[in-house]
């Protein structure tokens, strides 16, 4: 900031004069590059009982923030131990930024009201889960009214919305709901192929991969990429949303987030999820039809009228029902955090994660009761 | 302007795509002023901003710092260019993941090469200078508008650059906090002997803070009037004359 010429290392001299006071004599080129010099020398002597600090430049050559940190730091130490300070002797630059950084008194967070023991802890989570739990379901609440809603022919939402979701839950999933399902399909076969085959039973493969893409595999993997990709999607658009409230407008104009935002997201994925099942079940059939044909010898004709004989309808109908709510369960979950998510990019960020996460959990966990629910059914 | 200036703006043309939106921007700036860039809505001021800080090429020309253009530099020597300047953004462009500490300290450990402990230190500074002492440990969402922008100039100075940008310091603040924002502005000049180039539309702020000024002419797609705003009250344009008077001619 100050001075040039050759750059000689910054000096901290100590003086001790009778009265208590201490002079800190500072020379020297004080260069950011070269790091803070400590101020324990100077913490030591205010310990030793100094009561009043004078700061004086020595022969200051250059000096930048390096210098002015070290007076604060030494300000702040003396200030704290009730020692008088005097900056008049330092070059007028840096004592104005002395008095400037030392103008407004640190601001002293207040103590936390919160109960630290173990008890207060584990109820706080408990509380927190049960929050979580209440807004979730108001959440869900204003969700059916807004189905409701679109039932009776009174809900607000731009179709053009709708016709997007459509568009972005449906077409834009084909090529990697197909990726995953056609492998998904082979490598069933794959592995069922080589235990089969030691029965001599290989034709089988084409009941297991079957039963297993239509009524399981198709509409998980499906559910599951689904909400990797649209869910996420949705929780990072509408988090982004909240963070610019443009929700708040959207609240301001009468206009219910969970029919203009929630609504069309919900019910487009909840009708695509069907079709991209079908479409998914078939890559998957074709999937083990390519290991069965390629690496177990069967015939095409063979493949498929084992197939044909082995699959009934219902296996597929299951599938397809599961996916309805496999859909609903992504796009309720990726809105949900995008409109509760917090009012920073960090939040959005976070509000993606956990809807991710959670969209995956519960497609497992409703596929799960599906299971448990056609097993008593007869299914 | 009689010694070198610190920046030069020479011949500058700004566009998006097909569009242009400024053509034949010249100026130059001294040591030690505060030169604001003014004019109306959409008429690209920030946009000549990011051209001045590297973020956006021009069509034509080029900005100078010491006599050495910016955008005929090669990528190396425009990092260096950069360190000459620190920018303080309209909505103050806090990392909102990290506290305030290390919003301040991020460049100095990752640029000036500090230790942890020691950018620690000289965030705790840069803090305190701008009134924030003892909110190191805050995020940015746990702060006031006037705060985060505070905190943001307290980010831009974290360096010690010889030039200060500021975009619409103003913008979104109480006259208050607004004014105590320029309050501070003056004392990091006075102090710092820093030059300081001021995006504003706001005319308290442009009267008592700009040694010169320029002005944009969203229309005319050009610069229109250039000197010391109390003289540009009088300019023969009468645009420039009816912004400085908020109309009132």
């Amino acid at each position: 900031m100050t001075g040039s010429g050759t750059n000689p290392a910054p000096r901290v001299a100590l003086e001790r004069v009778a009265d208590g006071t201490l002079r800190v004599r500072l020379s020297g080129s004080w260069d950011l590059a070269g790091g803070v010099p400590p101020a324990d020398e100077v913490v030591g002597e205010l310990e030793r009982g100094a009561t009043r600090l004078v700061l004086e430049d020595a022969g200051l050559e250059r000096w930048d923030s390096s210098l002015v940190t070290f007076l604060h730091e030494v300000a702040a130490e003396a200030s704290r131990r009730g020692a008088a300070l005097d900056a008049g002797p330092l070059p007028e630059g840096a004592r104005r930024l002395l008095g400037l950084a030392l103008a407004v008194k640190p601001h002293v967070e207040p103590p936390s009201p919160e109960d630290d023991a173990l008890t207060a802890r584990v109820g706080r989570v408990a509380l927190h889960v049960w929050g979580t739990a209440g807004d979730a379901l108001t959440f869900l609440g204003e969700t059916v009214l807004a189905f409701v809603a679109l039932v009776r022919g009174s809900a607000r939402f731009r179709r053009v919305d709708l016709l997007h979701a459509f568009e972005a839950t449906g077409v834009s999933a084909l090529g990697i709901v197909a990726l995953i399902n056609f492998l998904i399909g082979a490598v069933l076969a794959f592995v069922g192929a080589v235990q089969l085959q030691q029965f001599g039973a290989a034709i089988y493969v084409a009941n297991l991969v079957g039963i297993g893409v239509l009524r399981e595999l198709g509409p998980l993997m499906t559910g599951i990429v689904m909400a990797g990709r649209t869910g996420a999607a949705f929780a990072a658009t509408l988090g982004t949303m909240t963070v610019n409230e443009e929700v708040d407008a959207l609240r301001t104009m009468g206009l219910r987030p969970a029919e203009f935002l929630v609504l069309p997201r919900v019910l487009a994925t909840a009708l695509m999820m069907p079709a991209l099942v079908a479409y998914a079940d078939l890559l998957g059939l074709l999937g083990g039809l390519f290991v069965g044909v390629t690496l177990l010898d069967l015939g095409t004709t063979e493949y498929v009228r084992q197939t044909q004989a082995s699959v009934a309808l219902r296996h597929a109908w299951i599938g397809l029902s599961k996916s309805v709510a496999f859909g609903a369960v992504v796009a309720l979950t990726g809105t949900y955090y995008g409109i509760r998510c917090g009012r920073s990019a960090a939040a959005v960020g976070e509000a993606t994660t956990k809807a991710v996460v959670m969209g995956i959990v519960l497609v497992v966990v409703v596929d799960a009761l599906a299971t448990v629910l056609t097993y008593l059914l007869g299914l | 302007m009689d010694e070198a200036p610190q920046i030069e703006v020479r011949d500058l043309t700004m566009g998006y795509g097909e569009r242009v939106v400024q053509a034949g921007i010249h100026f130059r700036v001294s040591r030690g002023e505060v030169f604001v860039i003014m004019g109306d809505s959409g008429c690209g001021k920030s946009t000549l901003m990011r051209h001045m800080v590297g973020l956006q090429s021009p069509r034509t020309g080029d900005v100078y710092y010491d006599g050495e253009g910016y955008w005929a530099a090669g990528e190396e020597r425009r990092e260096a260019l950069k360190r000459k300047f620190g920018v303080l953004y309209q909505y103050a462009a806090l990392f909102s993941s990290m506290t305030l500490e290390e919003n301040v300290s991020l460049p100095l450990v990752e640029h000036a090469g500090l230790t942890e402990a020691d950018a620690r230190e000289v965030g705790r500074l840069k803090l305190a200078l701008v009134g924030l002492a003892g909110f190191e440990r805050h995020y940015p969402a746990e702060i006031s508008g006037g705060m985060k922008k505070r905190a943001g100039l307290a980010r831009a100075m974290a360096l010690d650059p010889e030039i200060l940008y500021f975009d619409e310091p103003s913008a979104g603040l109480d006259p208050l906090t607004s004014r105590r924002l320029d309050d501070l502005i003056l004392e990091l000049r006075t102090s710092l002997k820093t030059t300081i180039v001021l995006v504003t539309h706001e005319l308290p702020s442009i009267f008592e803070l700009g040694d010169h000024a320029v002005f944009l002419d969203a229309e005319k797609k050009t610069m229109t009037a250039l000197g010391k705003p109390s003289d540009l009250k009088e300019s023969a344009d009468p645009k420039v004359r009816a912004f400085l008077s908020r109309g009132r001619l």
